[in-house]
Order: structure tokens, then C-alpha cells, then sequence
């Protein structure tokens, strides 16, 4: 059973002016299980991480990014994304089982 | 495996066989060259379970001339790869921040794919001391 | 004749303590570092005081000879006795203590009386922490004295070891912004503090940015204040500065506590800084160090000097300045009757605790240096012989004041060296290899030839070992001929040995406060420490 993917969080500005260049954080709760820690009897504890996260705009592939086990629990991803009109963006995190979790935030013009 | 070697002159200090195995793999053998990436690293990680990082690198984001991919390394941790960012000229500006487990004092390198298909990189030492003396 | 005789009499009277030509529209006055040191008291600086990379042989790494020679000061005088460690005994005797909050607040009222539009009262931090009453009121007797100071802005380092909860109260507390732009939260990265406070004086608009000491979650603990990030953080502070400028500030000025050569490097590296008052390292400059546009000042620690700096400001910049360290010699300053008061108003309910006598020393007791002191060596035997260890670990704190030979030793003197949040003496064993790596380790923050990477503070001080310290050789290799002084063997690297240690920054740390196993140990019979003769010191 894979470990829990907790409700994915993101924040951007809750408007923006077009040409501005805004910042996209997103926070999602994991343990990011490396597959070098032992549990009390000595048995190696498997290797469970979010490895995939996909940010699209209007559909568009816009970010991506490939997660090792070096990166943190709760993973943070944050990335710039210059604002031209408005829309929707859809944010997907995908498990080492394939489980997925999706968040969608609208992006409004000043 | 903890062999050191050194990779072409523009790696210059030397790097874990495996950290220079796996920038040769995302290189495809090209030498990366130094300059237009720019690694922001603690001097000291306040704690290795969370170091942040952020990767910037210099480009106009234009369809024709923008930064493809950055690969991250840590190189002494037990395996040396930590994140592979894909941009598009979308971004406006090619820079990630994330958080990454560094398991003791190392260089942090970072890779970068443009989109005429020559490669970057930078390399910056991050400290993980035991701490204490507060001075 | 200088150095020969010296008597009360030839130290300068308060008058001539406060005597400063004005110059300009505005007048800082900063006081950093107090350390909770409310009444006077004797603070001997370092005999060893060494500079890497740069700073190498630069100021403030000047000490003794070497810093009265850069400031063309006479030996055997006042301000000697206050900059140095040269011939202190005598002159400590003949000039007698330093500090005392009611002696700072009369400065501090003079200057105001005499520039009430212009002044500006500023607190670098490490205020709030190193006293057995603010241990006791964790803190709150220092926001008083803050009050007391007329201060208008501060920032902070072992403030933060009271806790995240306890640090807001105190906040919410204080008569002035807790300024520290470099604080963020480390979910969201957000500022957790303000981080800049604008003034209006003499007609000119002054922006005053705050920064905490950037290495509290590494030099203190972390489960202290787990959910806050600190760090340089060069960029963010480089965008404050810029924006006060945009704002219409005329005078930038960085209240920091980043420690001297950090300060000077971000300096160079940072445009725009007009003033950066510095703390956390406690030197005292006679004089600002000048980098590039940007004027450093130091303000020593324990309430020993106050900093006056008067600025002639035009179109943006600093056209003219005026500087005095004034130190504080409590004999020469009529106390401020109202803050005598208040003093003694915060210590009545540990008075009679405070002045209880645990102790008596034959020899000179002090801290303050890169290498152990006496006090040092002092609260190692005691880890030593009451925790029954072969070996003693003890931090360089930089605070702590002197105790002069043939002198009782009063319970408050050993909490002005130990009164910290995590006090245990724990007691444990360590390989050989393990002492040597937290020795390189503390090693390289202190001799990294990188600013950036040095914490301030001063070595770990070692019981029941002798070795060399090479500060030049590189991370790892500074710490060599490590020999267990009872043995007089080598410090094998695989064998296990009894450690005893204070102020470790782990959680749950067990053992009883460091105090009792000094006050155990002082209480078998008076002390007397001669310098330690097992450190060499390579590379200076
Ligand atoms: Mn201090
Ligand atoms: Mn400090």
C-alpha cells in the first residue's frame, strides 16, 4: 500500500498584470520514502516518492519537473510563469505506484 | 564505486564517479561548458533533511532560444541524482526552487540543456555540519 | 609613564566622555550585544583574536599591541584597559568596572538632550539572553531595559533559544520593531519579522533594515525554532535596500547581527548600504572600517561602549561623518537615577540568590579569546571531575564577563557564563574520531577562509586534551597532535573515551544544568587556573 499523498497546496498572486512574470509555489505532503531506511527489525523499508510533477496551462504543458529520492518529504516546487492572458492551470503529482493527484487554480488579469 | 575522476576541463574539481556518470549520461558525452547557470545554495544547510535550492539560467525564453532541461546532482550523496526540471519559453524565465536531502558537506552541481543543444554548469559546496557554539 | 601609573583620576570624566563636535542631520547611537548585563562589571578582550583569508591580520583581528598601534593608542590608559586585554588587572583595578544599564541611559539621555530631533537609539541583539534573571524571566526583565535605552528598533540571535511562542511574546512586548528581513518561515517562505523601519530626522528620511545572526538553527537549536529558516540571504536584503531607496530613504542603515566579517564581505557585495552597525562578534572598533561607500561599526559587547556616529547627508549619500566609541566607565558616569531604580527593581527578586558566594579564585577567570581561557578551563575541570569524564567539551561563547584574582565567585558570576535555555551537562562516550570531527568542525566555522561560512564565536574549549590548531590548513586537517593530557598518549581515533559537555543543540539532552556541577565543583575549595599551556596555534 503505497504511503499517503496529502491535499496538494499552491500559491499564486490572485491577479497579475499581463507581461508580469508571477511565482508558482505548490507544497504537497509525503514522506518521500528513499529505500535506504530500516524499520526496528532491520528490514528495508521499500522506496515510495512522488516521482513526476506536470504543470499545464489551458492544456499546455507549461513545467515539469523529475523527482529523486533526494528530494525532501513534503515536496516544494516553485517556478516563474510569465502571465500573457487569463486561464486555468492544472497541476498533476504521480506516485512510484502511478497514483496521481491533480489541483487546478484559475489565473485572473489585473 | 566512490572513485574519483575527473571529467573534461570544464568540470575542472573533481567529482564522484557516479555524479560524472550521470552527467555524462544527461550530456550525452558533450562537455558542458561553465557560466548562464546560477545555483543559490546555504553556505551552511541549516538542516540536511531540507537544503533549498534555487537554479536560474540566463536566457531570453524564446522559442527559438530558451533552456530546455537542468539536471540536478548531489555529489556525495548515495546516489547522485536529485531533479531534472523541463522548461518552456512559457516560464518567461528559466528558475526552480525545491528542497533537497543533502547526507553530508558536498558539491550540489547543476546542468543545463539549451535549446541548440549545448550544455552549461555550475557547482556549488554546501556545508552540513554537526553545529553548536552559538558564538 | 603612561603605562606606569594609573590612577581614577586620569579616567575621562563624563563630561568628556560626551563631548562630540555635532555634524549633520542625523545621530545613531548603537549598543549591541549587553548579553543582560544590567550592572557594571569587568570584561577582559581577546589575546587571541585571529583573522583568515582577508580578514587576515585586518581589523577587528587586531589585538593588544597591535590594535593600539592601528589607533595610535597609549598603553596603561583608559581606553587601552577598555580595548584591550594588556596589563588588565591593574588597570581593571585602577579604572574599575564597565557598563551598567544606568550609566548608558545618562549617555544616552545627554545625546538626545543635545540632538532631540536627529538621534536615533539602535540595539544590534544577543540583549534578551545572558543573565540569571532574564534566564529566570526569560527576557522580559530585558524588554525593560530595552525601554530603559529608548531603543527604536533591535534585532536578534539568543533571543531565538527562548523559543518560537516565547520570541513572538517577547516581540509583541517590546517598545520597538524586532527587525530580521532574513527570517522566513520555512513551509512558505514568508517573513515571519518586519524587516525594515523608516525614520524622519533632521529632515532627512533614514530606512533602518534589521538581520538576524544567520546561523541561530546551526550554532543553537533547531528544535527551538523549527518551523523558521534564517540564513545571509544577500539577495532578498540587496531588493530591501533598493526599495528603501525607491521609498525616498536618504540613509540606508543594516542593524545586524551577522558578525564582523560577514559584514564586511556583504559590504562590498551590496550596494547601497550607507551604515551597517554590526554586533554577534563583539569587537569594538575605535573607529567605523570603511567598504567601499558603506561604513562598518562595532560596538564591543556587555554594555563596555556605546557607538555615537553623526551623518551630514546629501542628495543620498553620506557626505560627512563623526565617530566616538565611548566607553562606559561606570565610575566616571552619574548613574540615571530612574533606570538605578529599574535595575534594581528586575534583580530584588534574585537578589539575595544572585549575590549568594559559591566560590573564590586566586587567579584571573575570563572566556572572551579564539582559544580556552581560564574561566574556560575552569568549567572544564569542574565537567571533568564532578561528571568523573577523561575529556570535557565546552562552547566558545563570546559573552561572559571577567572575575579578577583573589575576588568570591557569587552565584550570578557562574550564570553570566552559563544561564542558557539548554543548560545539561551530559555525559557520554565518544571515539577518538568523533572528538576530532566536532573540533574540525567547529574549526572551519570559525577559520573558514569564507565569511559566508563563518558563524563568529570562538573555538571549542577542550578539557583533558593538549593539540595544535593550524587555522590555515584546510577543513579537516586544522586539528592535529591531539594527546590525552593524563595519559600523555595520542588520542586514538577508535577508542572509546568518557566525554563530559554543556549546551549540546540535540534535544533531549540529559543531564543536571551546567551551573550545579560549576557551583559542586567551586564549592571544594578556591580555584586557581594559570593559562593553558597544552594549545599551540599554527598559521596566525
Ligand atoms: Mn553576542
Ligand atoms: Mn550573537
Amino acid at each position: 500500500m503505497a504511503a499517503p499523498i496529502g491535499q496538494p497546496r499552491v500559491r499564486l498572486p490572485a491577479s497579475a498584470k499581463a507581461g508580469e512574470i508571477i511565482e508558482i509555489r505548490t507544497l504537497i505532503s509525503h514522506v518521500m520514502e528513499t529505500g535506504n531506511r530500516r524499520d526496528q527489525e532491520g528490514k528495508t523499508i521499500p522506496r515510495d516518492i512522488i516521482k513526476r510533477f506536470v504543470a499545464k496551462f489551458d492544456g499546455q504543458e507549461v513545467f515539469a519537473m523529475d523527482l529523486a529520492t533526494a528530494i525532501s518529504a513534503n515536496p516544494y516546487i516553485a517556478f516563474p510563469f510569465k502571465v500573457e492572458k487569463a486561464g486555468s492551470f492544472e497541476f498533476t503529482w504521480t506516485n512510484d505506484a502511478g497514483e496521481e493527484r491533480k489541483s487546478t487554480a484559475e489565473l485572473k488579469l489585473a | 564505486m566512490a572513485v574519483v575522476t575527473t571529467l573534461p576541463r570544464a568540470a575542472g574539481a573533481q567529482m564522484q564517479a557516479a555524479t560524472a556518470e550521470a552527467v555524462r549520461k544527461a550530456t550525452g558525452g558533450k562537455e558542458p561548458q561553465e557560466g548562464r547557470v546560477t545555483l543559490r545554495l546555504p553556505p551552511i544547510a541549516e538542516n540536511g533533511n531540507t537544503v533549498p535550492i534555487t537554479v536560474t539560467v540566463d536566457s531570453p525564453m524564446t522559442a527559438a532560444d530558451h533552456v530546455k532541461t537542468v539536471w540536478i546532482f548531489a555529489d556525495k550523496n548515495p546516489t547522485p541524482d536529485v531533479a531534472t526540471f523541463h522548461f518552456t519559453p512559457a516560464l518567461g524565465r528559466a528558475q526552480a526552487d525545491t528542497r533537497m536531502r543533502l547526507g553530508q558537506t558536498q558539491d550540489v552541481i547543476a546542468v543545463a540543456q539549451m535549446s541548440d543543444g549545448s550544455f552549461y554548469m555550475a557547482r556549488t559546496e554546501v556545508k552540513v555540519t554537526i553545529g553548536g557554539c552559538g558564538g | 609613564a603612561a603605562a606606569g601609573a594609573a590612577h581614577a583620576q586620569d579616567r575621562p570624566s563624563q563630561e568628556a566622555l560626551l563631548r562630540f563636535a555635532p555634524l549633520g542631520q542625523v545621530t545613531l547611537v548603537h549598543v549591541t550585544d549587553l548579553h543582560a548585563q544590567l550592572v557594571p562589571m569587568h570584561f577582559r578582550e581577546a589575546t587571541l583574536n585571529v583573522g583568515v583569508g582577508e580578514a587576515r591580520g585586518q581589523v577587528p583581528h587586531l589585538t593588544g599591541e597591535a590594535l593600539l598601534a592601528q589607533y595610535r593608542i597609549a598603553a596603561g590608559t583608559p581606553m587601552a584597559h577598555a580595548l584591550t586585554n594588556l596589563d588588565f588587572e591593574r588597570l581593571a583595578r585602577a579604572y574599575g568596572p564597565m557598563g551598567g544599564l544606568d550609566r548608558i541611559v545618562t549617555l544616552i539621555k545627554a545625546i538626545r538632550a543635545e540632538r532631540p530631533g536627529n538621534t536615533i537609539v539602535l540595539d544590534g541583539g544577543d540583549t534578551l539572553q545572558g543573565s540569571w534573571t532574564s534566564l529566570q524571566s526569560r527576557g522580559a526583565d530585558m524588554v525593560e531595559a530595552l525601554r530603559a535605552l529608548t531603543a527604536e528598533a533591535t534585532t536578534g540571535h539568543w533571543e531565538f533559544t527562548y523559543g518560537a511562542e516565547r520570541v513572538k511574546e517577547l516581540v509583541a512586548a517590546m517598545p520597538c520593531p524586532f527587525l530580521a528581513g532574513n527570517v522566513q518561515d520555512n513551509e512558505w517562505n514568508e517573513d515571519v519579522f518586519e524587516h525594515t523601519k523608516t525614520f524622519e530626522r533632521g529632515g532627512v528620511k533614514v530606512a533602518v533594515i534589521g538581520q538576524a545572526f544567520p546561523y541561530t538553527p546551526i550554532a543553537n537549536p533547531r528544535w527551538l525554532i523549527p518551523d523558521w529558516s534564517f540564513g545571509i540571504k544577500e539577495e532578498a536584503l540587496a531588493k530591501r535596500v533598493q526599495a528603501a531607496r525607491e521609498e525616498g530613504a536618504q540613509l540606508v542603515v543594516l542593524l545586524s547581527h551577522n558578525g564582523f566579517d560577514v559584514d564586511r564581505k556583504l559590504a562590498a557585495r551590496v550596494p547601497g548600504i550607507d551604515v551597517i552597525l554590526t554586533g554577534h562578534t563583539h569587537d569594538a572598533l575605535p573607529e567605523p572600517l570603511k567598504v567601499g561607500d558603506t561604513l562598518l561599526v562595532a560596538s564591543g559587547c556587555h554594555g563596555k561602549f556605546i557607538s555615537r556616529l553623526d551623518l551630514r547627508v546629501e542628495g543620498g549619500r553620506v557626505a560627512e561623518f563623526r565617530h566616538a566609541l565611548i566607553p562606559v566607565f561606570a565610575g566616571s558616569i552619574r548613574p540615571d537615577a530612574e533606570t538605578a531604580a529599574l535595575v534594581r527593581k528586575l534583580r530584588a527578586p534574585h537578589a539575595a540568590e544572585l549575590a549568594r558566594v559559591v566560590g573564590r579564585t586566586e587567579s584571573l577567570l575570563t572566556r572572551r579569546g579564539n582559544l580556552n581561557g581560564t574561566m574556560d578551563d575552569m568549567i572544564c575541570a569542574a565537567l571533568m571531575r564532578q561528571r568523573d569524564a577523561e575529556v570535557a567539551l565546552s562552547p566558545g561563547f563570546r559573552w561572559g564577563y571577567s572575575l579578577l584574582p583573589g575576588s568570591d565567585i557569587t552565584a550570578e558570576d557562574v550564570w553570566a557564563h552559563t544561564a542558557i535555555t539548554y543548560p545539561a551537562a551530559y555525559r557520554m562516550t565518544m571515539k577518538g574520531e568523533q572528538i576530532k570531527l566536532i573540533l574540525e568542525d567547529v574549526a572551519d566555522n570559525l577559520f573558514n577562509p569564507d565569511p559566508y561560512y563563518q558563524q563568529g564565536g570562538d573555538m571549542v574549549r577542550v578539557g583533558g586534551l593538549g593539540w595544535t590548531l593550524d587555522v590555515a590548513a584546510p577543513a579537516g586537517q586544522r586539528v592535529q597532535d591531539l594527546t590525552l593530557l593524563r595519559t600523555g598518549q595520542p588520542l586514538e581515533a577508535a577508542r572509546e573515551y568518557s566525554v563530559a559537555g554543556w549546551a549540546s543543540v540535540n534535544e533531549g539532552t540529559e543531564g543536571p544544568p551546567i551551573w550545579e556541577v560549576v557551583m559542586r565543583h567551586l564549592s571544594e575549595g578556591p580555584v586557581r587556573v594559570e593559562p593553558n599551556r597544552h594549545l599551540r596555534l599554527k598559521g596566525a
